[in-house]
């Protein structure tokens, strides 16, 4: 495939990710501040939230488990997920950490347990999205080309 | 103006990462500490900051007793609270313990912008 056809199939991936709600505008501030002096900017973070996502659900999984379950230990790692999410774009990882805060206000085990099969799936969804995201820049900067900048205009 | 310094104080490595690099693209030198009682100890050794970026929720010592300790210790610089929660109550605790300002995250370039047009530095 040619350079620019590549370039275009990231900037309509892209666009895919904000239509579909995986991202948001957040996620175009992080790569506002990505330059040549910081090229992995994105990736870095990105890859910080994984690792953070991921020991949370974990945590919230065993915790849940637990015969008497300690809302408070749930609704501290909810919100530290929320706070993550929200801070790299997954919107619908942030949306979905909502719903659980509510149920975990409400002591409702059977609807936590719900939200965090929920709030799992939105987290694995954006995960494999912005991998194929990466992936698809990589193959940009190694054909030669440059990665196109997105703007919020669409 | 001359060059200011910032402290970042969150527990969240990812607000690290984020927080650190918003204020180095705008020019600001600064330090990262991952909760309040390190925020308390490195202004006891001796650091000065124009600024400090305080996340709320953190283990150890949240960002209400370290703006309080703070302010105990004398220390009179620009102290913004930067968190999720976003409750009256808890917003009006973590004001009266003695924050600037307050900005809900995720923090964003214009957000930081406004922070510092309250302490005069132009970007």
């Amino acid at each position: 495939m040619e350079v620019g056809q590549m370039q275009r199939s990231l900037v309509d991936y892209t666009k895919s990710l904000f239509l579909e709600g995986v991202l948001d505008g957040q996620f175009l501030q992080l790569q506002q501040l990505q330059d040549e002096t910081n090229p992995d900017f994105v990736a870095e973070v990105v890859s910080l939230f994984f690792e953070d996502s991921q020991r949370l659900l974990n945590d919230l999984t065993r915790t849940l488990d637990q015969p008497n379950v300690d809302f408070k230990i749930v609704d501290a790692h909810v919100h530290q997920l929320k706070g993550s999410s929200s801070s790299i774009g997954a919107q619908r990882v942030k949306n979905s950490c909502i719903a659980f805060r509510n149920s975990c206000e409400a002591q409702n085990i059977e609807g936590c347990m719900r939200c965090l099969q929920q709030v799992k799936q939105e987290y694995f969804l954006a995960k494999n999205k912005l991998e194929t995201l990466f992936r698809l820049e990589q193959q940009i900067v190694a054909a030669g080309g440059s990665i196109p900048i997105m703007e919020l205009s669409f | 103006m001359n060059k200011i310094r910032a402290l970042v104080v969150d527990d969240n490595m990812v607000n690290q990462t984020i927080h650190h690099r918003l204020l180095k693209n705008l020019g600001i030198e600064n330090q990262v500490v991952k909760n309040g009682k390190e925020a308390v100890d490195v202004h006891s050794s001796g650091k000065y900051f124009d600024l400090i970026l305080m996340d709320m929720d953190m283990p150890i010592m949240n960002g209400i007793e370290a703006t309080r300790r703070l302010r105990a210790m004398g220390i009179r610089c620009m102290i913004a609270g930067v968190t999720t929660r976003s409750l009256d109550q808890e917003k009006q605790e973590f004001m009266e313990a003695g924050l600037d300002d307050y900005q809900e995250k995720p923090l964003t370039k214009a957000k930081l912008v406004s922070i510092l047009h309250k302490i005069n530095y132009t970007t």
